[in-house]
Order: C-alpha cells, then structure tokens, then sequence
C-alpha cells in the first residue's frame, strides 16, 4: 500500500518532457517533487504563473507571490504572469497537457466529484470543474477506500459531482486504474504488496482485473 | 490627461451604498484591495453583493466585512479557509453562489470586454449547470453564463498613474485587471502613484480607461495565507 508520496512518485512516471501541467492541491502539489531529471515540464498555477518553482528561501518570502495553493513560491528562468482570465483561456483550449487532481468520488463512467458535502463541508470547485471539463488528459490521485474502509471507486458518485465523464486514469494508495470510455474501472498496477482480490474488495465500481496484474515500478 | 486622483479609501468608496454589487480583486489574501476594505467596514455599508475569488480569512481581507455582517452575498470559487463564512453560511444567515474560477474571472472578462455571456463547458452536469441555457458547439455542451453587472470594482495594482493607468506586482495581479474592466465605476489602490509619464506605456497591463477612481495607499500588510519555505542548503 503506497502513502501519499508513493502515490504522487507513481503519478509523476506519467510526466512526459514538455509537458505544461497543472497540479491541484494536497497529493498532486507532491507530485513536483518527484518529476525525474532531465524531464523538462512547466508547472501552471491557476492564479496566473507559468514555470512555478520552489518555495523560497526562508526571508525571501514574497507575498506577492504565490501558488493556487496560497503557498509562498519563486519563479523560474522563463517563467510567466497573466491574470486569472488568461489562465483559464489556456486550460479551456487545451494548452494544458496534463492535469492531476484531487477527488473524494470518481465513478466508473469517469465522473468525478471533489468540491462538496451537502451540510456538511462547502469550499467551492475554485478552478476544479474548468479543468476537468476541459483538460484532454486528467489524472486523479486519490485514496482508494474512505477511513470508514468504503470505496471511494463507485458505480455511482454519491456527492455533488465537479464534471461528467471526464476522468480516464485514477491513482490511489492500491493501484492504477484505468476508466474505460464504455464504463468500468479496468486494473492496470498494483501497489507493491497489494492483492488483486484486496483491490476487487476495495472497488465498489464495476472492476475489470486480469489474474495476474503487474506490480507498480516506483523507481 | 484626466486626473483621476482622489485622496484616500474613504474618498474613494464615498457613495457606496447599501445593497449594491462589488467586485473585489485578489486571490486569497494576495492582491487584495486592504484599504478599500477597511474604509467599507469604516464606513459600515451592508447588504453588499460581494464578487470575489475568496472570502478572504476570519480576521483579514472580506473576512472583516463577514464579521462586521455587511455581505449579503458572496459570489466565490473557493470560500475554506473562513470559519466565521462557514459557520453564516450553515446557518443560513449568508448567501452565496458558488461558480467555477474560470467562469468567474471570464464572466468579468466579458463584462469588460462589452459581451454580454460567454460558453463555458465548466459545470455541464452538476448543480451549477442546474436553470441555465446550453448549447452544443462541434458536439460537447456549453453552458450560457452572464457576463457580470457590477457598480463598483475595487482592485489593488502595485503601480498606478493619475491617469489611471495601472501595473501589477507577480501573482497580485490575478482578477485585478479583469475586475478593474468590469465595474461601472472602477477604484483602483497602488502602493506607488505616480504622474502621466512615468510608466512606459508598453508596461500598462489596465489602461487608464477602465479607472475612474485612484489613490495611493500606504502601510501595506500584505499578510501571507501559507508561508513555506525550503532550508539553505
């Protein structure tokens, strides 16, 4: 079973070298710190940066300067600034090549939920529910089951969904999933020590495992 | 050049009364109209339609403006980071209407750009599509959004002319520009004003045209919502 880091260095082997990526927050924001050497990416932040880079040195923190995560960053050489119509002209025509977010519920037609609990919690979809209906190629980096052990890989999401038939990959603490375009969860890896029977038990969604599914190669 | 000066916050946001629509830029606490804001709870002007990304945090930015009661209604992508906004808006004591961020800030962009609605494909099949028209364009749905109608827009810029024309600082910048189009009547706040002249036209990013209102504000706070930082090697 991976831990949050494990999920995120699985999800950055997806990075290809010239991508632009958006990376949303909690799990996808650890994915920077695992993109391989000599792979070249940009790294958008919705509020308006192109080529985000680290967090500052301690005191050379700015305020003016920050990610979508309200996290103090730098730029990098070749770096740029817009405001936020702009950034969303780029995710909406698709000049994003990879988006890797977060979800509460994905289901096995590739929706997705991730911005509400009805009474309970209200944040807001901030730019969630335009990168998923536009982005062409989404990740969703995610816990497999809730703390109550229930699948959070449903036939159906049980929450107010964020987009429709848009999610094609899912990576959570078990494994690697595909969504099929016809419905159904399809495995692809397992986590290291993982059982394909613990991922069926763990999948409430409509699954599709071979008997012998390929263990993930973190390194 | 028209001189769009005027002396301070409280001048600035003089006839803002009950019950009207305001736009406020920033993102988070980032870019944020500070003084504007303190000179709105000063003044205590209630019943606002408040536009922005954010709500701000319990004890600064909209935050203040929430504690004080004077927001009717938020208009926000992404409200966390508030209790007292939460704790209103279980209650029921708050409205507000969630949208997605790029729809907000293009729902200004139209506004300022004289188009009354944009199609978005952000929101088709969930609650935010639910009462609104849609329209297929080469096969996917769009949903019809409204450019938005407000009286004023206050924005912050890190540098401004009397003339209104304005320059953003790094990630400040965000809705600022977008909002500064779309008011009736638009306030802007710098940290710097300076004459016709001084910035190079081609440095402009909001043309003075969009500004009716400009001071220069001072003693920025400019506090920061999450500071990381990484050790000295």
């Amino acid at each position: 079973m991976l831990d949050k880091n494990g999920i995120a260095r699985r999800i950055a082997k997806e990075i290809r070298d010239g991508y632009y990526v958006n990376l949303g927050i909690g799990i996808p924001t650890l994915v920077a710190n695992y993109i391989p050497e000599g792979v070249n990416v940009v790294l958008q932040s919705e509020n308006g940066l192109l080529g985000m880079g680290p967090f500052p040195f301690e005191g050379e923190e700015d305020a003016d300067m920050i990610n979508a995560g309200k996290q103090t960053i730098t730029t990098l050489p070749g770096s740029s600034i817009f405001d936020s119509a702009m950034s969303f002209g780029m995710i909406r025509s698709q000049k994003i090549d990879l988006t890797i977010l977060g979800a509460m519920e994905v289901s096995e037609n590739g929706d997705i939920a991730n911005w509400k609990i009805p009474g309970k919690m209200v944040k807001g979809m901030g730019g969630a529910m335009d990168l998923v209906a536009s982005a062409k190629n989404i990740i969703v980096a995610m816990q497999h089951v809730n703390k109550a052990g229930e699948s959070k890989l449903l036939a159906k999401c049980s929450l107010p969904l964020t987009g429709v038939n848009c999610i094609r990959k899912v990576v959570t603490e078990l494994a690697v999933l595909d969504i099929l375009p016809e419905g159904g969860f399809r495995l692809i890896e397992r986590a290291p020590g993982v059982s394909v029977d613990y991922i069926k038990q763990s999948t409430s969604g409509k699954l599709f495992a071979e008997a012998d599914v390929k263990e993930m190669d973190l390194n | 050049m028209i001189n769009k000066r005027v002396a301070d916050a409280d001048e600035a946001i003089r006839d803002i009364i009950d019950g009207q629509t305001i736009m406020l830029g920033g993102f988070g606490l980032c870019g944020i109209p500070e003084k504007c804001i303190a000179a709105l709870v000063k003044k205590g002007v209630k019943d606002l339609t408040c536009i922005s990304n954010n709500a701000g945090v319990d004890d600064f930015g909209i935050g203040l403006m929430l504690k004080t009661r004077q927001v009717k209604k938020m208009v926000s992508s992404y409200v966390g980071e508030n209790a007292e906004f939460e704790r209103q808006l279980l209650s029921g004591e708050l409205e507000v209407e969630l949208i997605p961020q790029g729809t907000l800030a293009t729902r200004c962009m139209a506004a300022g750009y004289g188009m009354p609605a944009i199609f978005t494909p952000a929101g088709v099949g969930t609650e935010v599509a639910e009462g609104k028209e849609i329209r297929n364009f080469n096969g996917k749905d769009y949903l019809m959004e409204y450019a938005f109608d407000a009286d004023f827009a206050i924005v912050k810029a890190w540098k401004g002319d009397t003339a209104g024309n304005l320059i953003f600082r790094s990630t400040s910048r965000n809705f600022n520009p977008v909002m500064a189009m779309a008011g009736k009547i638009t306030i802007a706040e710098v940290e710097e004003l300076v004459e016709p002249g001084e910035l190079d036209p081609d440095h402009i990013h909001t043309p003075g045209v969009y500004v009716h209102r400009i001071f220069q504000g001072s003693d920025y706070e400019k506090r920061i919502e999450q500071r990381t930082v990484r050790p000295r090697s």
